[in-house]
């Protein structure tokens, strides 16, 4: 099987849907002759022209108004804000126009609109180009949220978030940009409210959400080693949730680590948690966990934003913990 | 002059449509003093003008954004009123089911992209359909509505750019009151007319007797023949002003002197447009009553309608979130 990039993924995806319709265009910073910030435009603006890779000036809540615009009226425009750090800036015309317009309307609209930004740590960009603020959007009704874990999840959830007819808010994150996947040939569509068991187990319960997906592979493979076996959940999407594959696992494993590079106060491992107790209360050995950012601003040395975030190692531990098993090893 | 301006049916339609604006907030206020009408509403009377002139211009296709204040171009953009009254009272056979009330009515049939309760986001939604309109090549044009306020607003001038950068068909219309609630834009704002602005993205800025129906028409007219012909966009300034206060609750007086606003009650764009045309012998006082009786009807029938229509049931607050109905319950 052929390996590509997560970022040749998203422009194989978005190129893909362009030939199919001629309604899907994009707008966003630098996805012209630059082909994107990260290169997920790569390719598409010599074969599409300016008019349907359209660069934008630096103007988030109004290009995402544009774009809201041209979806209201038969397009089906992909918007692309550079960093999810910049999502507020657009707040009003994400949070209140896109959320809402059908519903203020009675049904009368449709928005096929897709948000594409990106999210995480990794690469000291400090406080303002480094969060992962899919909770935020999560939090407010009327949008999907989705969190790919890798090229092929990201190739197939954003074919999927274009041919849909809602917005959808798309988190793509920055460290996997020039991970290589195996992305099999032709067309991926991974549906919407479906979360992915991508390794079984019967330890515990691990949901991580997108990057934390493979750090937690990689927590794996350290602790099958100690006899340790723990399921994986991708969960793919935070709205729609697929709950009932968490709550089945959960009632096996009777255990649950949620895995988010969210901060931690209010944020989605917390939603899960609480929904999923009231169905598994019973069959809990453990209070329910998670590792997730600490609650403090993204810092800029690599030693402080390694002390903050979720890793491998800290999963790795977290499992040992919670297996009772912390003492040895 | 424009020859559908000798159009004696065109100009009786000018007539009739800024009257069933003004006939139908008065009921609005009876309704809301009756304490039937739940929530608010921002009036538009003494701003009829601006709303006729200017969707009198536009053909059945061209799209409209609109404000808060909104009721005006809705009546203009040839609403259903029935639909328009049920929506303000809440119940299920408004034109949003009783979810959006006075500040969120939407007709898609009709091109209008939504009045909005955020001051100046229409502003880019109308600048997207414009593009969306070029994108199609469809010789569509978007107009969209703002006020005073709305002008000091950062989509104001993000969108403006990027019409004039892409040549959009798109026009925006500045309702200047001279208020953005309490606030005098003079007080906030250090350029004398809102059209000036026009110059810093280089397009054409124009500014207009916003109670003069023919006025706001004639160079309305001339904007939509630029966007139509890819010329790009236009802003069009209208002087005008707002007789109430700022919304149904605010009696608008302890920030305007009474003397302003009784020089702009002289000015009605109603009353001077009637007398001009009983002047011009293009109509007789008794065609004007009938007029003024075909309306009065219009405005009780609707608020009949609406007052026999039933509220939704509580179920329908789990509705139209997203597309696609049966998804819902995954989301909730
Ligand atoms: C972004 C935003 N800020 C503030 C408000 C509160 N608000 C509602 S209307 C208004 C004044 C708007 O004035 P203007 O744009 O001149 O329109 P007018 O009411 O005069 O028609 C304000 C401040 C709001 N709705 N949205
Ligand atoms: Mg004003």
């Amino acid at each position: 099987m052929r390996e590509i990039t997560y970022a040749q993924a998203i422009s194989e995806a978005i190129d893909e849907e362009m030939r199919r319709d001629e309604k899907v265009i994009m707008f966003g910073e630098d996805i012209g002759i630059k082909g994107g910030n990260f290169g997920q435009t790569q390719g598409l603006y010599e074969k599409y022209g300016e008019w349907r890779i359209k660069d934008t000036p630096i103007s988030e809540n109004s290009f995402v108004g544009l774009a809201l615009g041209a979806a209201l009226t038969g397009l089906r425009p992909i918007v692309e804000i550079m960093y999810s750090d910049f999502l507020v800036v657009a707040g009003d015309q994400i949070f209140n126009q896109l959320a809402k317009i059908r519903y203020m309307s009675g049904g009368q609209t449709k928005v096929p609109l897709t948000l594409c930004t990106t999210i995480g740590m990794g690469r000291s960009t400090a406080a303002q180009h480094s969060q992962s603020l899919h909770a935020l959007v999560s939090h407010v009704p009327g949008l999907k949220v989705v969190m790919p874990s890798n090229a092929t999840e990201a190739k197939g959830l954003l074919k999927t978030a274009i041919r849909d007819d809602n917005p959808v808010i798309f988190f793509e994150h920055r460290m996997e940009f020039n991970q290589k996947h195996n992305v099999p040939e032709g067309e991926i569509l991974i549906p919407f409210g479906k979360a992915n068991i991508v390794k079984e187990g019967k330890d515990i319960t691990v949901v991580g959400i997108a990057r934390e997906v493979s750090n937690s592979l990689k927590a794996s493979e350290r602790l099958v080693k100690e006899g340790i076996d723990i399921e994986i959940i991708d969960l793919r999407t935070i709205v729609p949730m697929d709950r009932k594959t968490i709550i089945n696992s959960v009632k096996k494993t009777g255990k649950l680590l949620i895995v988010d590079e969210g901060h931690e106060r209010c944020g989605v491992a917390a939603e899960i948690g609480m929904d999923i107790i009231k169905n598994v209360f019973f069959d809990l050995d453990l209070p329910i966990e998670r590792i997730c950012t600490k609650n403090v601003p993204i810092p800029f040395s690599p030693i402080l934003e390694e002390e903050i975030m979720p890793t491998e190692d800290k999963i790795y531990h977290r499992v040992k913990r919670m297996m009772r098993r912390d003492n040895i090893g | 002059m424009l020859k559908i301006l000798r159009d004696s049916d065109f100009l009786a339609k000018l007539f009739k449509d800024m009257l069933k604006i003004r006939l139908f907030e008065n009921k609005v206020v009876e309704l809301y003093s009756n304490g039937i009408m739940p929530g608010l509403a921002h009036l538009y009377i003494g701003e009829e003008a601006v709303a006729v002139g200017v969707c009198n211009a536009l053909s059945e296709q061209d799209y409209v954004t609109s404000t808060h204040r909104g009721h005006g171009h809705v009546i203009a953009r040839g609403a259903d009123l029935n639909k328009m009254m049920a929506e303000i009272l809440g119940r299920r056979t408004g034109y949003c089911k009783g979810k959006g009330g006075s500040m969120h009515i939407i007709d898609m049939t009709k091109g209008l992209l939504g009045a909005n309760g955020i001051v100046a986001a229409g502003i880019p939604i109308a600048t997207g359909a414009g593009y969306s309109a070029k994108y199609r090549k469809t010789k569509q044009v978007s107009v969209v509505f703002f006020g005073d306020a709305a002008s000091n607003h950062g989509n104001f001038h993000e969108s403006i750019n990027m019409a004039a950068a892409w040549k959009l068909p798109v026009i925006y219309v500045c309702e200047n009151n001279l208020y953005g609630i309490s606030v005098d834009i003079r007080k906030v704002t250090n350029t004398e007319n809102i059209a000036d602005r026009a110059c810093a993205y280089n397009i054409p800025g124009q500014i207009v007797d916003g109670n003069d129906v023919v006025a706001v028409f004639e160079i309305a007219q001339k904007a939509v023949e630029r966007a139509r012909q890819g010329l790009g966009p236009t802003l069009i300034e209208c002087k005008t002003y707002r007789w109430k206060g700022h919304h149904l609750a605010d009696p608008g007086t302890i920030y305007r002197a009474e003397k302003e606003r009784k020089e702009w009650i002289q000015k009605c764009p109603i009353k001077n447009f009637k007398e001009r045309m009983i002047k011009n012998n293009t109509f007789s006082e008794k065609e004007i009553i009938i007029f003024e009786n075909e309306i009065k009807e219009l405005i009780d029938n609707a608020t009949e309608f609406a007052l026999n229509s039933s509220y939704p049931e509580k179920s329908e607050a789990y509705e139209d979130i997203y597309f696609s109905a049966k998804e819902e319950e995954v989301y909730l």
